[in-house]
């Protein structure tokens, strides 16, 4: 394919002598099979070095990329350049988080709130309390969270939440997922600490099921059904109508439960 | 060492507006919101003006000052703002109570989301919203006297 040029619309910010973010055009030559991040890239090698933006692992996992993409929240390192254009892309910083420089959000606030939502098990014989053994979960059990766990923090989710634009309080869909993920666990028993979160000010019912961050997650986790499934548990257990089971058994050592017989742990290679 | 000053990207109310390409759910979401507020504005006239009776003041009646075409007009707005909203909030009462979003998958690319999986309900509100709002017409044309 012959080479292209592309005009990248690229939000410029730097905080020591803009006043204010403005826009700057590049023209990229593009190849098929360039990412946005790879443009970015491309930017800096050949046209100005100064142009500062937040990557990784360049192939969809770590979340550092997430961008402003064309008017969508995403990664750069996800999207093909010529998926969404042969003429003109705009990159910005992902909305609703201050910017730290160009492209680089800070995503502190986000971070906080996450903490906020006690994402951990809770469960007063916790395994890294007192290792003698594992929680038995069945296939089932684990299918019920499985999905928000591949959340990789990427804050997209919260760049395209319209309820999070104009309130800073609300904790917004990664937290709100995170702490869904937790109270879907079988082995977890913090639903009750968890709940005093959700329903607070700025928790779940803050919510309004606008869909955006369902749509714009690049790893399929699915926000809106999470915080939903959150909200009809908190609903359920206010009016005594939630179905109390007990967390999962913890299994008493090898043998017992489901493990395979004669199931040993590998010898340990680093020295007590 | 200066300190960092950083720029607030927070969208405001274009985040509701506009700023993205976004999905059917989203516009639901802000047309749910600007009807609420409509349908608030109209209690509160509703509330001072049918109150000026106690001084004898019918602004509604023959020759007082809502009872010109254009007022006619924002009587049927308020008709279609609250149909809007009524079976709209219905479809988020349903889907706020997980009952339209499907059970937790296991995400496998080209993703499923629970937008879709309640899309039809949005689309069978949307439906119901419609007709009741031809009935408003029918009513506001004068056709049902």
């Amino acid at each position: 394919m012959a080479e292209l040029k592309v005009n990248f619309h690229v939000t410029r910010y730097n905080p020591e002598k803009d006043p204010k973010p403005y826009i700057q055009t590049y023209s990229v030559a593009v190849n098929d099979g360039m990412t946005v991040l790879d443009g970015l890239h491309w930017i800096k090698e050949n046209l100005d070095p100064t142009l500062v933006w937040r990557y990784s692992c360049r192939m969809g996992i770590c979340g550092s990329c997430g961008m402003l993409i064309n008017g969508t929240p995403t990664l750069a390192c996800n999207t093909q350049i010529l998926h969404l254009s042969q003429t003109d892309i705009t990159v910005g910083p992902l909305p609703n988080f201050e910017i730290i420089r160009d492209l680089v959000p800070d995503l502190l606030s986000m971070f906080e709130k996450h903490a906020a939502v006690h994402p951990n098990i809770i469960r007063p014989e916790a395994e890294l309390t007192d290792r003698t053994g594992e929680f038995y979960q069945s296939p089932e059990e684990l299918e019920a969270y499985l999905q928000f766990t591949y959340c990789i923090k990427c804050g997209c989710c919260m760049g395209a939440c319209p309820t999070l634009a104009t309130d800073v309080r609300y904790l917004g869909p990664m937290p709100l997922t995170a702490l869904q993920r937790y109270n879907a666990d079988s082995r977890d028993e913090g639903f009750k600490v968890r709940a005093q979160v959700a329903s607070a000010d700025g928790g779940a019912f803050r919510c309004h099921y606008a869909g955006e961050c369902s749509r714009v997650c690049p790893k399929g986790v699915d926000p809106g059904k999470a915080i939903q499934l959150l909200k009809r548990k908190l609903v359920l257990d206010y009016l005594h109508l939630a179905n109390r089971k007990k967390p999962c058994p913890k299994l008493e050592g090898p043998g017992h439960g489901k493990l395979l017989p004669n199931m040993t742990a590998p010898p340990r290679t680093i020295p007590e | 060492m200066a300190a960092i000053t950083r720029h607030n990207n927070r969208l405001g109310v274009w985040g509701w507006l506009g700023g993205g390409r976004w999905g059917i759910e989203r516009y639901a979401y802000i047309l749910h919101r600007l009807t609420g507020l409509g349908i608030l504005l109209y209690l509160l006239m509703h509330t001072v003006v049918t109150s000026l009776r106690v001084r004898n003041i019918y602004l509604w009646t023959e020759g007082g000052f809502f009872h010109q075409p254009i007022f006619r007009l924002g009587e049927f707005c308020v008709v279609a703002a609250f149909a809007f909203h009524a079976f709209n909030g219905i479809r988020l009462v349903l889907v706020e109570l997980g009952f339209a979003v499907g059970k937790p998958i296991e995400p496998i690319y080209p993703y499923k989301t629970s937008v879709g999986v309640q899309r039809p309900l949005l689309i069978a509100v949307m439906v119901l919203a419609l007709l009741f709002l031809l009935v408003g017409a029918y009513n506001f044309l004068g056709l049902a006297r």
